[in-house]
């Protein structure tokens, strides 16, 4: 079975480009060029050296050595929280913005919820010199202000999205709208694996360095290039999506997914897509999606705004229904507990997203001699409200 | 022959008008379908709400928003629409966005919309080849109608490739928008509605977007067989109620 996205943008049953004929256009002209474009030799060189010089990578692999001993098991930690801006998330802000510019495009939009993929991409415009609008949900404008003053300094034009939710469902809806209306000079830098075919597999592909660099580093720590488990919390996907990418093929690898349960998972206030989504359609991506028995598109709840998606890429909604990939959801309190854990056992304050994917060490039993990877995916530096008023520090 | 179709060959310019079901208030979806029949309407469009309308401005958006918290769902609107071929003889097409059709099963959507009368259906989500490959069979077993849209970003050769997929009109969108976020028609619109006449397709066409007044009305067809008009009817409603659909509809045709 293959786990990667077919000619048609189909990851199994998930996937394609259900979008209306006035993004047509757009979506056609990235899909036929996106491939070419990032094979070339003079992308993947300038990719590569902003990827060094500018995000900071290779990011390192830790090995987290407090934490193996209590464990009793050998858990290393993908540094992704010390790439530039503080998350995984300017991978793919890097990679996209160089295919904008090969497409001659002026003109910036894009969608955030907590704001780091918004701040991811007003720092690639301001380095690239271009526009830049960012769409976000005027709930989310009040939770996260910290972000949006960034995005402000960046030079970032942020909009807020008063329909709907008024959440980061709702941010996109506007810039998918705003791309509409603006048909000839903009490109839209979606954060994450969503969206209409090609999105989902460009936005893997630039995350996949993490998967590269996690193969490359355990060849040199471990003498083997695979890990026996890799771990990574899916909102959308992406930095999952990175993380699986080149063990999606190597079956000794197993995959964990890690959603968010919110106040759990029954509760009426979740975010754990696999557990409570149906097949459907959101945002030009047939995948699983959590919605009304009526097909209305529903709103999720995780404290951690992040994972705070209806839906999860087409990619992951295929490793959950072909079993490729197991999916375990946290809540919260167990999310939360881990971000003082790990900041006290590790001095490594992670991001709320990242600290769900860490709770599954209490959920499996790991042999001593496993090699358990977790993709640490951005700093809690954005989190600090949410830590301060959750434990009142 | 499917209403539409026979509608189509009458001679002259067709009005369209569009609504969200269930706005302003749940249960005024056939009095406003009733009423703009009388009012000498040729063609409905009556909107299935959803919560993400992607291709939607604001006043939809709204209307959409303001119907779902009134309680519609697909299977309520297919309840009110019953018995509506005892009074309506005019063609009627569901538009609406692909997700809450899924949900109901395609199969059992066409079925039902055959039983009722409805004549076609307009999903701006779902991609002609996507419909062809997979869904063209269905829709016609149960006779209905599959309307395509077109902008002034279509290429040619794919404006004729709706054109062979289509069997009823092909709905043109005046301009590069969403729904209700312009008014008055420019000289580019014009060279692009000239264009689509001088391409003589086999499905006539039908403009929408940005039609609100009797200005917009003529000037759309004098290229076109009709023109749809969606957002300014549903400000109409807002502002003044179901009872004023007479006086908006003849201060256009």
């Amino acid at each position: 079975m293959s786990y990667h996205v077919d000619e048609k943008g189909f990851y199994g049953n998930f996937g394609g480009a259900y979008i209306p004929e006035m993004l047509y256009p757009n979506v056609e002209e990235l899909r036929q060029n996106y491939l070419k474009i990032t094979a070339e030799p003079s992308f993947k060189k300038e990719f590569m050296s902003l990827l060094v010089d500018y995000v900071g990578r290779p990011t390192p692999l830790y090995f987290a050595e407090r934490l193996s001993k209590e464990y009793n098991t050998k858990i290393y930690l993908k540094r992704e929280d010390l790439c530039h801006t503080g998350a995984h998330k300017v991978n793919n802000t890097i990679g996209q913005i160089l295919v904008a510019k090969k497409l001659g495009k002026t003109r910036i939009i894009a969608e955030t919820g907590a704001g780091q993929h918004g701040v991811a991409t007003a720092t690639v415009c301001a380095l690239m010199g271009l526009e830049c609008i960012v769409y976000m949900g005027e709930v989310d404008i009040k939770r996260q202000a910290p972000n949006v003053a960034r995005m402000k300094m960046l030079g970032a034009e942020v909009r807020p999205a008063s329909s709907g939710s008024k959440t980061l469902k709702d941010a996109t809806n506007e810039a998918i709208r705003d791309w509409i209306n603006n048909p000839e000079n903009t490109y839209y830098i979606i954060g994450s694996v969503v969206g209409p075919h090609p999105y989902p597999d460009m936005v893997a592909r630039f995350q996949a360095i993490i998967s590269e660099e996690i193969k490359q580093q355990l060849q040199e720590k471990e003498g083997r290039e695979n890990p026996d488990y890799v771990v990574a919390c899916v909102g959308g996907g992406s930095n999952a999506a990175g993380a699986f990418y080149h063990f999606l093929d190597e079956k000794d690898v197993t995959i964990i997914a890690v959603e968010a349960a919110g106040l759990g998972v029954d509760s009426g206030e979740s975010a754990a897509t696999s557990a409570l989504g149906k097949i459907g359609i959101i945002h030009g991506s047939k995948t699983l999606l959590m919605q009304s028995p009526d097909g209305q598109i529903t709103e999720p709840y995780s404290i951690s705004a992040g994972l705070d998606y209806p839906g999860v890429g087409p990619m992951h909604a295929h490793l959950f229904e072909s079993k490729r990939a197991e999916f375990i959801s946290i809540t919260d309190a167990e999310a939360m507990d881990w971000g003082i854990k790990l900041s006290k056992t590790e001095g490594i304050i992670p991001a709320i997203e990242s600290a769900h994917a860490f709770a599954i060490l209490d959920k499996k039993q790991f042999k001593p001699t496993d090699v358990v990877v977790i993709n640490l995916s951005g700093r809690g530096d954005k989190d600090l409200n949410t830590y301060i008023d959750y434990f009142k520090l | 022959m499917n209403r539409i179709n026979q509608k189509l060959q009458e001679d002259k310019k067709l009005l369209s008008i569009y609504f969200s079901a269930g706005y302003p208030n749940l249960n005024d979806t056939v009095q406003i379908i009733q009423d703009l029949e009388k009012s000498g309407v040729d063609m409905i469009e009556i909107g299935l709400p959803f919560s993400d309308p992607l291709a939607d401005g604001p006043t939809i958006q709204a209307s959409s928003t303001q119907a779902l918290q009134n309680g519609m769902t697909t299977k309520l609107l297919f309840e009110q629409l019953e018995n509506i071929r005892e009074t309506v003889k005019i063609p009627l097409i569901i538009m609406g966005y692909f997700n809450p059709m899924l949900q109901y099963g395609i199969e059992e959507f066409c079925k039902k919309c055959s039983e009722i009368g409805v004549d076609g259906l307009i999903i701006p989500d779902l991609p002609v080849a996507i419909y062809a490959e997979n869904y063209k069979t269905t829709f016609e077993k149960y006779g209905l109608i599959n309307v395509f849209l077109i902008t002034p970003q279509t290429s040619n050769d794919r404006i004729q490739f709706i054109d062979s997929v289509s069997n009823g009109f092909i709905y043109m969108v005046s301009s590069a928008s969403v729904t209700g976020s312009q008014s008055g028609f420019g000289s580019s619109q014009e060279a692009y509605f000239k264009r689509i006449a001088d391409m003589n397709l086999n499905n006539p066409q039908i403009i929408g977007f940005g039609i609100s007044d009797k200005t917009t009305f003529n000037q759309a067809t004098q290229f076109a067989k009709g023109a749809i008009i969606g957002s300014a009817f549903i400000k109409n409603l807002t502002e003044n109620g179901v009872g004023n659909i007479s006086k908006f509809v003849s201060a256009i045709i």
